[in-house]
């Protein structure tokens, strides 16, 4: 009989255990969902309170009752929000389309093609994945200026199309397709391009597509390489723009339409993120570094 | 496979255009600025060979404050982070409900621009005469004396770099801690169960020896990340991180190269090549470390 009422009260202890556990987890990923959230709200709070109603709050309200949408009318009309939004795009799709250009033929003869002194190159290739990229700035800065290419969208873009690392990752998912395959082209004629083309880049898509975003995610983001070679306002990027309007924009007190510049310029990304989110996340574990 | 020497080369040559220009000679060419002394950039010439520019760099005040800020950075943040990425990840392995959930929210920092939430980082923590930061607002219901963690006490400034390089660097952690926690044998922590070890003890014993090596991976790339940064500072204190104390090692480089006090890419040269022999230096640390401590 005692020993029945012993059992009990270690299972209800265990359970009771094993509850305080579970809301301990809860509570503590729910602490930083929410200081990871907390800039978000913050942003979209801030973006549609007026002017008047934020610089009166002396002590910050958490929800507004009267959002308006004149900070984002302000951030379109009175800095180049739009034509800064417009460089971005035209330079991260320009740099990623030229890398993927770049990058799929140098993969395809690394995990496809035998020649002299491949091994070398590849570890040639590999060794620059370490060279950190502060270090070979300073001479790209010194040649695009030499070139005359500072505030352009050719001195933006070169210096920023190679990826070292995604020829390695391309190069290990094209050596994954079999030999057959390639033998069997062969032997129906079919040329190397085409092959490439039409077999090799179809079954490859899901890493051409997650190096796609990754540099996309990348170019959007860059702010150092924009910053060195552009001083004109006409070739800010999205970076630069908001550090730009973050010192001489609306003067330093209208942060409701700093705000709405910044959701403008943050959107994109996020949404981009939203639809691709296992793809970006697997992709990230694969092969991101950051931080 | 047959050789295509001509071919091969063919398709390897836009890569290699591309390396050898912005990659290969930036690199040779970075090691011989930061040898010629006196270099001038408008007329190209130089006076000498030395180790003039070194010198300089290592006795100019600004380069001693930014090696001070950066160190500390890389010892606060790196743990840190480290730490409560593993605590993160633990947390979410353990749970199935809103799994999904928590992990896309916390990996939202990745994806988006430093510069941007910097910017909410640097409005949220101020304390100015127009209006007081949220941070202050909620210190002061606990009777905590105001502090302006922009532009204020060096210690108050150095907390918000700190936090917001951890809040910039904890989903890439947390995203390959939980990919690794989850690829860890569900037999052997059963196998502990029927022992009856404790929680502590297969935590000890199971988890992190599995774990190890990617803890490493994230010790490696945490420091070297943590020695290079750069665009969170600017995000939150401006471009003019000399006068606010901030600058770190990167900033440095930069400052020398462009900018108020800029044209002198020598100068950068060596400052690039001494930080990337400390980043050099500590990874072989990291590396005969992790000899001794990381498993299989």
């Amino acid at each position: 009989m005692n020993k029945n009422i012993d059992f009990k009260r270690i299972e209800r202890s265990a359970a009771i255990r094993k509850n305080v556990l579970k809301t301990v987890t809860y509570t503590m990923l729910a602490v930083w969902g929410i200081m990871v959230l907390l800039p978000f709200y913050w942003m979209l709070l801030s973006s549609v309170k007026s002017y008047a109603a934020y610089n009166s709050e002396y002590v910050p309200q958490f929800f507004t009752l009267s959002p308006t949408f004149e900070n984002y009318v302000k951030a379109f009309t009175e800095v180049p929000l739009a034509r800064y939004f417009l460089n971005t795009v035209i330079f991260t799709l320009a740099t990623t389309a030229i890398m993927l250009v770049v990058i799929v033929p140098a993969a395809f003869a690394f995990a496809r093609l035998n020649f002299k002194g491949k091994n070398l190159v590849f570890t040639l290739f590999l060794a620059l994945m370490m060279i950190p990229n502060e270090l070979v700035i300073i001479t790209n800065y010194t040649t695009i200026t030499n070139l005359e290419l500072r505030n352009s969208f050719t001195g933006l873009i070169l210096p920023s199309v190679m990826s070292v690392f995604y020829i390695y990752l391309l190069k290990e998912n094209f050596a994954q397709i079999p030999d057959e395959l390639y033998y069997a082209a062969k032997v129906d004629g079919t040329g190397d391009l085409k092959y490439l083309f039409k077999v090799m880049i179809p079954i490859c898509k899901p890493t051409i597509v997650t190096v796609t975003i990754l540099k996309v995610i990348e170019c959007w983001n860059s702010y150092v390489w924009p910053r060195l070679i552009t001083y004109d306002k006409n070739y800010y990027l999205v970076s630069n723009g908001i550090q730009e309007i973050r010192e001489n924009g609306f003067g330093r007190e209208d942060i409701p339409a700093m705000m709405a510049a910044v959701v403008v310029i943050s959107i994109p990304l996020i949404i981009l993120f939203l639809i691709f989110r296992k793809k970006i996340m697997a992709g990230v574990a694969r092969g991101g570094t950051k931080g | 496979m047959e050789n295509n020497n001509r071919k091969a080369w063919l398709y390897l040559l836009p890569a290699i255009l591309f390396i050898g220009a912005f990659l290969v000679y930036p690199l040779i060419d970075v090691f011989i600025y930061s040898f010629e002394e006196n270099f001038n950039f408008a007329s190209g010439t130089s006076t000498g060979v030395g180790v003039g520019n070194y010198l300089h760099v290592l006795r100019d005040p600004y380069f001693l404050q930014a090696l001070k800020n950066t160190f500390i950075l890389v010892v606060i943040t790196v743990p840190l982070s480290t730490v409560i990425a593993l605590a993160i990840s633990m947390g979410l392995n353990s749970i199935k409900a809103l799994r999904n959930m928590f992990q896309t929210l916390y990996f939202l920092p990745y994806v988006t621009n430093t510069l941007a939430v910097g910017l909410v980082f640097m409005i949220l923590f101020d304390c100015s005469e127009q209006s007081v930061g949220l941070v202050n607002s909620f210190l002061s219901l606990f009777g905590v004396q105001m502090v302006d963690f922009i532009d204020g006490p060096y210690a108050a400034k150095m907390f918000t770099l700190c936090l917001y390089t951890i809040w910039v660097v904890l989903p890439f952690k947390v995203l390959i801690l939980t990919s690794a926690l989850a690829s860890v044998k569900k037999d052997y922590y059963n196998a502990a169960k029927v022992d009856g070890t404790s929680k502590w003890r297969t935590f000890r014993k199971i988890t992190l020896p599995m774990i190890s090596p990617m803890i490493f991976y994230l010790v490696v790339t945490g420091f070297i990340g943590a020695f290079k940064a750069y665009s969170d500072a600017v995000a939150l204190f401006g471009t003019e991180l000399n006068a606010a104390e901030m600058n770190t090692l990167v900033g440095y480089i930069y400052d020398k190269l462009y900018g108020a006090g800029g044209g002198f890419p020598s100068y950068a040269s060596a400052a690039a090549i001494i930080l990337f022999v400390i980043i050099l230096t500590i990874t072989c640390i990291n590396l005969l470390v992790s000899k001794k401590h990381v498993h299989y």
